[in-house]
């Protein structure tokens, strides 16, 4: 059963570029994209119980510093990159401290105002981010040679990155940190009486999602070639929270599927809809009420109740 | 590490606590001996959780200070006093409802080793944290539902988890908050027998309505009403005060 499931899965993720053409190809790579970014968004939604509706700041972040220094200031891809993580990982750091001073609703709203505040300062500052125009004209960088420019290379170096993503963030759900992380979202009071620091945890936790939104931020920008302020938008934010919850928050797998579902509903429905948002709204009200948990989990306890129902 | 030689485990001065005009504890002292059981009763909001909140540094005190084996703990955040030997159970229990019996206990080791903040190996490859954990399990007569959630397992079964992840954690004082609370007479004295098993090294300070079970752990006794300690000293000689027959016994 598991390694009919695994078969499935290395199927779906090989057969794009073999068999399907540039449009799917491109399309599977945007959510590739989309799913490292939901992952990132889902350690601090599921496992930390931290709902933000910023997380585009650090997707838009390393995005337009990767963009300003490739385009504007001479750098190469190697040195803009490692430039765009670590300052966006510096600049989560900074967030993480201004909005952990709050939980629940509070934090919601610091993490909006802070994103708010990046979306205005690209729009604004035209001077350095071109404003409303965005910085176009930007290429991929070619590791160890190898372009990336046709649809399929790219699409195996964001598997490349994707996998080791999900491969990093499922460890650090499962290590002990994860775990003390789930701890102090379900019990802080209990967890700090048992010696865990619960602040440091969720501050680490957010530091280290903010990484990884970086992440995705970078391939974003290498994927579009191109970056405009709607990238650090509220829209992006909460589409990407929606995700995360329609699949599943607190899962591994949910955060994927429903990065996956926004995207699909995005590119084929706004093709005959032009509303596409108002479906998309529907879709998720529908999986709420079917499967109030998301579509991982909800799909996962009806495959266990057809097989208690079988037996 | 302070010396564990200091004269007292836990050293209450003239604590207060005030919620707006709503004074939960008024002029607080009491000393507690390492190894002493100690005792505290009082009706109904006497203030016997917020003093035990206060200890275990949930709440901060408005004045006073809190001394663990003779330092100053008044400014330290709870996980600081939890490393430094102080543990607790509530009496509304908090537990990881989710988790397995075997995590729950699990969560209690990890708490104050530095492990805690290992990132990169799974949780699962800690055998000794497993091991530990089952072995506390054992001690309280759990072993047997270690794989089942907290959330399918019975009330008094919860408030024996409750014990074993404070026992996780070797405290040199361990407040007990209620710990027979809702449990049933069998129930009773199962706790009862593992509180008596409790080893001398740590300093044990209960609060418990259940006087019949109470009073056969504690040797020492501090009566609360309206936030003041109304009596204090030997069990026997506290229960025979007049005060405690008309505070807290009844006519």
């Amino acid at each position: 059963m598991k390694w009919i499931g695994f078969a499935l899965l290395a199927g779906a993720l090989l057969l794009p570029p073999l068999l399907a053409g540039d449009f799917y190809i491109n399309l599977a790579s945007q959510i590739l994209i989309a799913a490292i970014f939901a992952l990132s968004l889902n350690l601090l939604v599921g496992f930390g119980g931290m709902t933000s509706l910023g997380h585009a700041s650090y997707l838009g972040v390393a995005a337009y510093i990767s963009a300003l220094l490739t385009s504007k200031y001479g750098f190469g891809h190697g040195t803009a990159a490692l430039l765009s993580i670590a300052g966006t990982t510096a600049m989560a750091a900074c967030f993480g401290v201004i909005a952990l001073r709050a939980s629940g609703l509070g934090f919601l709203m610091i993490t909006l105002a802070l994103s708010q505040v990046l979306w205005g300062l690209a729009y604004r500052m035209s001077n350095v981010t071109n404003g409303d125009n965005g910085i176009a004209g930007l290429t991929r960088p070619a590791p160890f040679g190898i372009s990336l420019e046709s649809p399929a290379s790219f699409y195996w170096f964001a598997l490349i990155v994707a996998g080791f993503a999900f491969a990093m963030m499922a460890i650090f759900v499962s290590s002990a940190f994860g775990s003390s992380l789930k701890g102090v979202r379900d019990q802080p009071r209990r967890m700090a009486a048992l010696g865990f620091n619960p602040w440091l945890i969720r501050w680490i936790t957010f530091i280290y999602a903010g990484f990884w939104g970086g992440v995705s931020g970078l391939l974003y920008v290498y994927y579009n070639k191109y970056i405009h302020p709607t990238s650090l938008s509220t829209t992006n934010s909460a589409e990407a929270l929606l995700g995360v919850i329609a699949g599943g928050s607190g899962t591994l797998g949910g955060p994927v599927v429903g990065a996956a579902l926004v995207l699909l509903l995005k590119n084929y429905v706004s093709a005959y809809v032009e509303r596409w948002n108002m479906l998309l709204g529907l879709v998720f009200v529908f999986i709420v009420l079917v499967m109030p948990s998301g579509i991982v989990p909800g799909l996962s306890r009806l495959a266990a109740e057809l097989r208690r129902g079988s037996r | 590490m302070t010396p564990l030689n200091s004269a007292h485990a836990l050293e209450i001065i003239d604590l207060k606590k005030a919620f707006g005009g709503l004074i939960a504890t008024q002029n607080v002292s009491l000393s507690i001996r390492p190894g002493e059981r100690r005792l505290i009763i009082g009706p109904n909001g006497a203030g016997k959780t917020t003093l035990f909140n206060q200890i275990s540094g949930d709440m901060r005190p408005s004045s006073g200070q809190i001394r663990l084996f003779g330092t100053d703990v008044t400014a330290f955040a709870p996980y600081r006093r939890a490393h430094f030997g102080l543990s607790r159970t509530y009496q509304i229990i908090t537990l990881f409802a989710g988790d397995t019996l075997e995590h729950n206990v699990t969560l209690g080791l990890l708490g104050l080793r530095p492990s805690r903040w290992q990132m990169w190996r799974p949780l699962a490859a800690y055998g000794d944290l497993a091991t530990e954990a089952r072995r506390i399990l054992d001690a309280v007569g759990l072993l047997h539902l270690a794989a089942h959630p907290v959330s399918d397992i019975a009330y008094g079964e919860k408030r024996r988890v409750e014990l074993a992840m404070a026992l996780a954690q070797k405290p040199r004082v361990l407040l007990l908050d209620e710990p027979l609370a809702g449990l049933s007479n069998s129930e009773r004295s199962t706790v009862k027998s593992l509180i008596a098993a409790i080893p001398r090294e740590t300093t044990v300070i209960m609060i418990e309505h259940d006087m019949d079970t109470a009073l056969d752990l504690a040797e020492t006794v501090t009566l609360l009403n309206y936030g003041r300690v109304i009596v204090d000293g030997e069990r026997d000689a506290v229960i025979a005060d007049q005060r405690t027959r008309e505070v807290y016994l009844g006519a």
